[in-house]
């Protein structure tokens, strides 16, 4: 059975679908007054501010990270510079309960919650005090207690996982929703349309928020579709659709909060397209210089979107030169005390090799496990990790 | 006791399964109101709504992804992929996420309460694409319970069990048996132990194992190397992963013999790793090769089939020659 609508015609007519472009939502300007005709959403001083310290938060841990990863402290590293405002602006629309799917870059989304420094050092440091028990590679954060499901390295699988969730929250008569973060690149994959497609057949709370921010490492936007950009794709799923400017904190914020609406309060999921751009490289391993010109990254700092919100806090009187320099020099501060307290925390136990595989250790895991204890018994030399748990015994 | 074949023992389990918990929920293509293309489904859509039961759209990675997010939020989802042939877009979603949820995440989040049920095998004229095995790719993977029933009896009380179990589950159907196989099935709810292997049939010269509709097969050849006065030992490994290694070396350390049966091609097929696992145990104890009996390295033909297919005349053959090795 066919539901389509459509008007009848006599002679062929294509259409790309170009005839319709989709706007693109601004408020702020880079001097931190508001675009005629934009009104800034309902937004507290308290609010504001914890969006903007998260911000400056998430630049700083973002700096001195990269650096640690330089000077060979940390084995890999990925910023999230130049994306803060659509990552944080959109966190913070939602309510604290809504669980957060994000692909890898969304650190800022983690801080707003209230991850604290100390929680961020032990994941990239792997200690004993990661909740990852040291399984993954720096920045697959999680958080149950804070909604924040654990990072994922195969892109894109998190976009149906997310319709999931929040068929289950819909269920549960929660009133909470999913959100879920992706490239623009991710959205490529065929779990992206998976997703959206199986979001608005099912009628699920959702949001789905792509960051397009220009590179999918090294291959252009241009390179990864033709479309214009990522937001026609909604109509196709018959799912509303916005597309925002990304380094505009009140634009991100005012977006987000309305998709929540309809996704919370009517069971419509919704696509909200970011246009923002990745200031730093894709990651550690990552450079820039091979793909793209300094001139290219110079219009795109002069958009940054941690002095936009600067700016409009200055004007609004809520922050100043004084207490921006108390942040920063606070931050930079507790980032490398957390750091050198981080690195020196022993490495998770042996064990954790082998347990949450399942509920239980399987007898033939187990009983590789006790193979593997005697071989570090035999070289604990060779073990310096780990040959600690395995003395004593036979 | 009530007599029902495989599609009402399981159609049976996941009534009881929703009728119990409010959170399992059946979902995959044709599901809804039709009750799947087998009808394992059938009246589900109808007894508990279409927010529990419902057609999916025609995609299996999506199906999995969302039975991933689903079990996450504490849902249980009964996802169905309708052949077992077609389960390989759903691979990464299986393989990298229902697979590591747990363990890459230090246990805050598991996707324990997923069950994938899909039927696999040949034996229905269903040539490349609709007779495939393909429990040896999910074997390769921890993180995952693989579980297949011989009978009606079974398939009900494993199924509930695969459902109710803190780990993602694949619980492959025999389809060929779906209406074949036709026994007493208990009334209500009872689960059957996963990851332990059950002895059918005691003996003294070989030990024959076999898992899902394969143990049908078994049974034939079985009797023919009987009449022979081959004391066979029959075992229904039941759980591909984690797998019951005591049970069988237990039996080969008594008969010193194995043949080993499944669907799927030789090369890398599961019988190759209880193979291997089995002769470390059994060294000195062992008669014999171990024998596999498998379908051919071939992908799955059509119209001989018959000739391809592990039957019950080749899996005699491989008893006699273990036997008389």
């Amino acid at each position: 059975m066919t539901t389509t609508k459509s008007k009848i015609v006599y002679t062929p007519e294509f259409t790309d679908g170009s005839e319709y472009r989709i706007p693109t939502l601004k408020l702020l300007k880079q001097d931190g007054t508001l675009y005629k005709g934009g009104k800034a959403p309902d937004i507290s001083k308290e609010k504001a501010l914890r969006i903007y310290r998260t911000m400056v938060t998430t630049r700083i841990l973002d700096e001195r990270m990269l650096a640690a990863q330089r000077q060979g402290r940390l084995s890999f590293y990925m910023q999230c510079t130049g994306e803060e405002a659509s990552v944080i602006g959109s966190a913070a629309a939602l309510d604290d309960a809504d669980m957060i799917m994000a692909q890898y870059r969304e650190q800022g989304a983690l801080a707003y919650r209230g991850f604290s420094i100390d929680e961020f050092m032990n994941q990239l440091f792997g200690n004993e005090k990661d909740y990852g028990k040291g399984r993954q590679m720096p920045v697959h954060y999680g958080s149950s207690k804070l909604h924040y499901m654990t990072i994922s390295s195969p892109l894109a699988t998190q976009i149906p996982q997310a319709t999931g969730y929040a068929y289950g929250q819909k269920m549960a008569g929660s009133k909470q929703c999913t959100m879920v973060y992706f490239g623009e690149g991710a959205a490529s994959e065929g779990d992206f349309h998976a997703g959206m497609n199986m979001a608005a057949v099912h009628r699920v709370p959702a949001i789905f928020f792509c960051r397009n921010n220009g590179y999918a490492i090294s291959t252009p936007a241009n390179e990864q579709f033709a479309a214009d950009g990522i937001a026609p794709r909604g109509f196709g799923y018959k799912m509303d659709t916005i597309r925002v400017d990304g380094n505009d904190i009140l634009a991100v914020y005012q977006a987000t909060e309305e998709a929540r609406k309809l996704a919370v309060e009517e069971n419509r999921p919704v696509l909200v397209e970011a246009m923002t751009y990745r200031l730093a490289a894709h990651s550690s391993s990552d450079d820039p210089s091979g793909y793209r010109s300094k001139e290219e990254e110079a219009v795109w700092q002069a958009k940054d979107p941690i002095l936009r919100m600067y700016n409009w806090l200055l004007k609004k009187k809520w922050w100043s030169a004084g207490e921006e320099k108390e942040l920063q020099e606070n931050m930079r501060r507790e980032v490398l005390e957390t750091m050198k307290r981080a690195q020196k925390l022993p490495p998770p136990p042996l064990e954790s090799l082998v347990t949450d595989v399942y509920d239980e250790v399987p007898p033939l895991l187990n009983e590789q496990f006790e193979k593997l204890k005697a071989h570090i018994r035999k070289y604990p030399d060779e073990y310096p990790k780990s040959a600690i748990h395995v003395q004593g015994g036979a | 006791m009530a007599k029902m074949n495989m599609l009402q023992a399981i159609n049976d389990a996941l009534d009881l399964a929703m009728a119990a918990n409010e959170k399992v929920m059946c979902f995959g293509e044709d599901v809804g109101v039709f009750g799947g293309v087998f009808r394992a489904t059938s009246n589900l859509q109808q007894k508990y709504g279409k927010d529990r039961c419902f057609n999916t759209p025609l995609v299996e990675q999506g199906i999995i992804g969302f039975a991933n997010g689903l079990a996450a939020q504490g849902s249980f989802p009964v996802a169905e992929i309708q052949f077992a042939d077609y389960i390989f877009p759903a691979f990464d979603q299986i393989v990298n996420e229902s697979a590591k949820f747990r363990y890459r995440s230090g246990n805050l989040f598991n996707v324990g309460n997923m069950t994938i049920r899909t039927p696999y095998g040949g034996g229905i004229a269903g040539g490349l694409y609709h007779s495939q095995s393909p429990e040896a790719y999910f074997a390769h993977t921890p993180g995952l319970k693989i579980v297949v029933p011989r009978n009606p009896h079974q398939a009900k009380g494993l199924l509930l069990a695969s459902i109710n179990d803190p780990n993602p589950t694949i619980f492959f159907e025999p389809k060929r048996l779906y209406r074949a196989s036709v026994g007493e099935v208990p009334e209500g709810e009872y689960q059957l132990p996963l990851g332990e292997a059950e002895v059918l049939k005691e003996g003294s010269d070989v030990t024959v194992l076999g898992w899902g509709a394969q143990m049908e097969v078994i049974d034939k050849a079985v009797e023919m190397a009987e009449k022979e006065g081959f004391s066979c030992e029959v075992i229904d490994l039941r759980t591909i992963l984690p797998w019951d290694v005591e049970t069988v070396a237990e039996s080969v350390l008594k008969t010193g013999r194995l043949v080993i049966t499944h669907e799927a091609p030789l090369t890398g097929g599961f019988a190759g790793e209880i193979a291997a696992t089995i002769q470390e145990r059994c060294f000195l104890y062992l008669e014999s090769p171990i024998a596999r009996v498998t379908g051919m390295d071939t992908p799955f033909p059509l119209v001989l089939e018959k000739e391809h297919f592990p039957n019950h005349l080749k899996v005699y053959e491989a008893i006699r020659e273990s036997v008389e090795f």
